[in-house]
Parts: structure tokens; C-alpha cells; sequence
């Protein structure tokens, strides 16, 4: 099971990285990473493009194996897990996924109980609760029928994360869930993630609109090159000098005059 | 019985009506391709009666079903059971394999074209034949062993050239079609340097035929087939890297084991058919998409593949055996019906655009 806080002493989170070293073929992308992911909390991973950020979600989801180091969850290596047994305590939902011809949302939805899934065993009421409860919580409970292809993009991004919301697990990865997504979309998007996470979910999300993530994260990862710069509260994280050594930018941090949360605001380039 | 009604009770009292709870799959299937897959067999049986039927002794569906199970042993019941028989059963079985390896080909790959006589293992396999009718000399068993060897060999080197950080299945056709233009120069180069009698040995294996089809090569093929039978255990897998490798990684499958174990599923299943029948052609591409039409299925239905291959198979050579002038091996009707099936979709697909 999870390990408990004993006395005063904070527990150890569940998912963490340690020293590691994540490469495709002979392209090194981090060396010596260490990153923690506190339990409960609405983690965003944010940097520059080509930072590594979407690398070290691959990594956390197990779909990237460390050269070196290791990723472990509730102190076990991620390669120790048999793949479903992973997959039923962390699910991600990927930046680009592939809606066979002619699939429905019902059925879609219902690919997220594969990790519950048995050789020889009945789909269960359970099964069928989780999927009907991730399309109530995402708004497709009426779409249910009709063929993904024929959805918009909006309803299609809601249908493949209801789909990982079927897949019930403790910790959700996103790699850049609101990319492609007008304004409304997008918000309504991170809305849902924040109700899950107030749910109880540990959330970790990759997003690129620094206001989105000081507004919704509640543990801001900042990364550069491949290497953790900062991390904490985004009130304590986000601030005139981070910016401009990971984004090359200078700007003004100011209230958000909605949330309260620090808002980016570049002063650099040229406008009007 | 009580399986039955529960699961009666499940479909009925079902907010998503019209699906039947599968339990080796463990999710649901439409209801219509469960009819489709009832529809096709039964119009693949009594295709069969009237196959069995057919030929030099003309026997009506009655006798026919007399024939098959008399223990008189008339001379109706010889020609039906022990000349008929084995060609029908063939038909089918060959048919339903094909049919089986392109479906599992074309959901890898994502792409109707991903089947096995695309992407070169059937040039393969004639090759293989052609070396070993050439060193070995003619006969049937070596040319067999020459097209499994073959066929296995031209499916690990286009496999090999197609893996790139994990395989893609547009990688694989478009290897594969480079292997078969250069397979086929040299099979050209082999019939044209051959003796005659290998020469004519091998077209007429490479043609395709299950006419001369005996008993042990069909109950050899048949065991072949199941033993392969296994595979079938890693389609709730493919089912999920349907949905990309990402998703289905997400999901707790295996990627790339789940891959490889369905390639050496379908490579086997086309093995075991072309080793007996030479490389008959087109069942493995048509057949899964006329399955997935008939089905309205999300991606590619195997069972319904299965039925419609035994279907299209049964049906092509009994064009080629009675509805011709002459006797031709079914290879060449199902090129012919192949070729305009590929045309009408490209055309299909063309206007749609």
C-alpha cells in the first residue's frame, strides 16, 4: 500500500525520478535528472520547447525506459511492474492517439479498462460505472453513440480524456492536453483536471501557457536543457528572473486581477 | 444455459443496446457483426453443398449431405468425401487464414494495404519455391519447405528494414513493396534460367491452386493452423495499439512484444497457406475490409474477416473450377476479383474526396 506519514515526518512521494539519464538512440535529452512528484497535488511541468518536459513524462508513464538511473513508483522501479499492474496506478493520456475508423465514444471510453481486463473475465458493473462516470464527468455522456470522427476537436480531446479518466488510476500524466484547443476548450479542459485532482488524483501536466499553469498547478516544475531549474509553488517559482533565464524573456510578473496567481506579462519584442 | 440467459439478460436490459458482452475479450462486440459473422457462415455452408455437389457426377444438396455421411461406401460417397471434401474444406480453411493474417496486418500497419501479399511475403514465398524446385528439384514438398523458408525469410528481412525505433507500419509497405519489385526480377531470372519441367512445376505452383488438394496436405495444414491457433490471445493487445502505441503503452500492453508475437501470428498463418496452396492472392487484403463494411465494426473484425475469407475463397474457386471454360487455379480468380475489388475501392475512395 501507499506509505503513510509517520509522526511529523513527511512521507516519501509515490512517483520520483533519481539520477537519471533518458536518451533516444544516442540523442541525450536529460543526464543526472531528479525530479519528485508530491502525492495529491496538480503538478505542471513547464519550459521552453525541446526542454525535455514531454521526455520526462515519457519516462514517468514508463513508455521511455531510463538509460541510467532510476524511476520508481512507491519505491519500486517502473520496469519491475507488469504492465497492467502499472497501468492501473498511473495513466497518461498522450499527446496524439489514433480513433480506429469507424469507433464510438461508448467504446473508446471503455479502451481505458483494458489494464482491469482478464483473459477469460466478463466486463464487469464496475467497468461499466467507470466508463459511464468519465463521460458524465466529461460531458460526452450524450455523445456516447455517434462516431468519434465525427466529432470536433473539442469533443474529441474531452472523449480520449475521458478515456484515461476510465482507466481510474491514482496518478493522471497529460503531455500538453490543451495544445490544439480554442480558448474555451482549453479552460474547460484544466477544469476538469482540477476537479480531479480535488478529487484526490495526483495530476501531472505538461503545458506551454505559463498564466494556465500558475493558474491551475499547485507544484510548478520549471525546466531548461533537460534539467530541473526550479521547483515549488508557482507564487514562490514563477518571478521576473526565471523567466528570463529559462525563456529568454523579460517580462513583468504581476497578480492574475482574476485568480490571485502570478501572470506573465513579456515586456521584450516589438507590438503594434 | 445459465451463461446464455445471463448474458441474454445483460444485452436486453443493456443501456447500449445493440452490443454483446464478449468474455474472452471481456468488452463488447456490435451485435451486427455477430449476424454478420451468422449471415456469411451460413451462406458459406450451403456454398460448400453446393461445391460438394458439383463436378463430373452432378449431386443434388440432398445427396450430397447423404453422400457425407453414409457408411455404405457408394462410389457418390467416395467422390464426395474423399475427392470434393478436401478441396471445400481447404477453401475455407485456407481462406478463413488468409483472411485472419491480412486483418492482423492491416489493424498493425494502419493501412488496407498492410497485407501479407503486399508486402512481399507472397514473392517471397514463390522465390523460396523457385530455389528449392531448382537445387532440390521438383516435387511438392520441397517446393513447401522452399515457401515457408522463403516467405519466413522475406517477412524477417522487411521487418528488419522496416524497424526504426520501433516498427511503423507505413515503413513496412512501402519496404515491403521495394523487396517484392526486387523479388520478383528474381523469380523472373530463376524461371527463365530453369530446366523446363522445374519451369512448369513452379508456374503452376506459383499460380495458386487447392484443386489437387489430398488429405494429409490439408490435415497437416490444418494442425499448422492450429497450433497457431494461440496468437489469438494477443488480439485484445492489437486491439489496444489500434489506438496508437502511446495509448496502448498506457493501457499496460507490452508494445513491441504484443507486436512482434501478432507479426509472427500473421506470417505463420499466410506460411502455413501458401506452403500448401502457393501464394494465392488477394483474400488477405479484400476480406478485411469487406468484413469491416459488413460489420460497421471499429477497426478491422477478425471473426467476420475469418467468415468472409472462407466465403470469398469457397466462392473463387468454384468460379475457377466450374464456372470457367477450362479448370484454372483459383490464384488466378482471385487476382482477377482482387484486382477489380481494388479498383472499385480506389475509385470509391477517389469520389469521396
Amino acid at each position: 500500500m501507499v506509505a503513510q506519514p509517520v509522526g511529523d515526518q513527511v512521507a516519501a512521494p509515490r512517483l520520483r525520478a533519481r539520477d537519471v539519464t533518458l536518451r533516444y538512440d544516442q540523442r541525450v535529452v536529460s543526464s543526472g535528472l531528479s525530479v519528485d512528484i508530491p502525492d495529491r497535488e496538480f503538478t505542471v511541468i513547464i519550459g521552453p520547447n525541446a526542454c525535455g518536459k514531454s521526455t520526462l513524462l515519457r519516462s514517468l508513464s514508463r513508455l521511455l525506459r531510463p538509460a541510467s538511473g532510476r524511476v520508481t513508483l512507491d519505491g519500486r522501479p517502473l520496469a519491475d511492474f507488469r504492465p497492467k499492474e502499472f497501468a492501473r496506478q498511473v495513466g497518461l493520456l498522450p499527446q496524439s492517439s489514433i480513433a480506429p475508423d469507424g469507433i464510438t465514444v461508448v467504446d473508446l471510453v471503455s479502451r481505458g479498462r483494458f489494464p482491469y481486463q482478464k483473459l477469460i473475465r466478463q466486463w464487469t458493473d464496475v467497468d461499466e460505472e467507470a466508463v459511464r462516470t468519465a463521460m458524465a464527468a466529461t460531458n460526452v455522456a450524450e455523445l456516447a453513440t455517434r462516431e468519434v470522427a465525427e466529432l470536433s476537436g473539442g469533443q474529441r480531446q474531452r472523449v480520449w480524456a475521458a478515456m484515461a479518466i476510465a482507466q481510474r488510476t491514482p496518478v493522471l500524466l497529460l503531455d500538453e492536453p490543451t495544445t490544439f484547443l480554442d480558448l474555451t476548450h482549453q479552460i474547460e479542459m484544466l477544469d476538469l483536471f482540477a476537479r480531479l485532482h480535488r478529487d484526490g488524483t495526483t495530476i501531472v501536466a505538461v503545458l506551454h501557457d505559463l498564466n494556465q499553469a500558475a493558474r491551475y498547478a499547485s507544484h510548478l516544475i520549471v525546466m531548461k536543457a533537460g534539467a530541473v531549474v526550479a521547483s515549488g509553488q508557482p507564487a514562490q517559482v514563477l518571478t521576473v528572473d526565471l523567466v528570463r533565464e529559462v525563456f529568454e524573456l523579460n517580462c513583468l510578473v504581476i497578480d492574475d486581477p482574476a485568480s490571485g496567481t502570478p501572470m506573465v506579462v513579456p515586456t521584450d519584442g516589438r507590438w503594434r | 444455459m445459465s451463461v446464455v440467459t445471463e448474458g441474454l439478460t445483460r444485452v436486453l436490459a443493456h443501456p447500449r443496446r445493440g452490443s454483446i458482452p464478449v468474455p474472452l475479450v471481456g468488452g463488447w462486440v456490435p451485435a451486427r457483426g455477430v449476424v454478420v459473422v451468422g449471415g456469411v457462415g451460413l451462406a458459406t455452408l450451403v456454398l460448400g453443398v453446393i461445391a460438394l455437389g458439383l463436378g463430373d457426377l452432378p449431386l443434388s444438396p440432398s445427396e450430397v449431405v447423404h453422400a457425407l455421411f453414409a457408411t455404405d461406401g457408394s462410389f457418390s460417397s467416395t467422390v464426395v468425401r474423399d475427392w470434393r471434401l478436401p478441396r471445400v474444406l481447404g477453401a475455407l480453411v485456407f481462406g478463413a487464414g488468409l483472411a485472419v493474417s491480412g486483418a492482423v496486418f492491416q489493424s498493425l500497419t494502419r493501412n488496407p494495404l498492410g497485407s501479407p501479399d503486399v508486402i512481399g511475403f507472397s514473392t517471397g514465398a514463390y522465390t523460396g519455391a523457385l530455389v528449392a524446385l531448382t537445387v532440390v528439384g521438383a516435387g511438392a514438398v520441397s517446393a513447401s519447405v522452399g515457401a515457408l523458408v522463403g516467405g519466413l525469410l522475406t517477412a524477417l528481412v522487411v521487418y528488419v528494414l522496416a524497424y526504426r525505433r520501433g516498427m511503423q507500419g507505413f515503413r513496412l509497405i512501402i519496404v515491403g513493396i521495394a523487396v517484392t519489385a526486387m523479388l520478383h526480377a528474381v523469380n523472373l531470372f530463376l524461371l527463365l534460367r530453369a530446366q523446363e519441367e522445374v519451369a512448369m512445376a513452379a508456374a503452376i505452383w506459383g499460380a495458386g491452386s487447392i484443386s489437387l488438394l489430398s488429405w494429409p496436405v490439408l490435415v497437416t495444414a490444418a494442425v499448422g493452423l492450429l497450433l497457431c491457433l494461440p496468437g489469438l490471445l494477443l488480439v485484445p493487445g492489437l486491439r489496444q495499439l489500434e489506438l496508437g502505441d502511446d495509448a496502448a503503452a498506457a493501457h499496460g500492453v507490452p508494445v513491441e512484444r504484443t507486436r512482434i508475437g501478432l507479426v509472427l501470428f500473421a506470417v505463420a498463418l499466410v506460411a502455413i497457406v501458401t506452403a500448401s496452396a502457393g501464394p494465392i492472392a488477394f483474400v488477405a487484403l479484400a476480406a478485411p475490409q469487406v468484413a469491416r463494411r459488413l460489420a460497421g465494426s471499429a477497426g478491422i473484425p477478425l471473426v467476420s474477416s475469418a467468415a468472409v475469407g472462407a466465403f470469398l475463397l469457397l466462392g473463387a474457386d468454384l468460379i475457377a473450377q466450374h464456372a470457367l471454360p477450362v479448370d484454372v487455379p483459383v490464384g488466378i480468380v482471385t487476382v482477377v476479383l482482387g484486382g477489380a475489388y481494388l479498383l472499385s475501392l480506389l475509385i470509391q475512395e477517389a469520389r469521396r474526396r
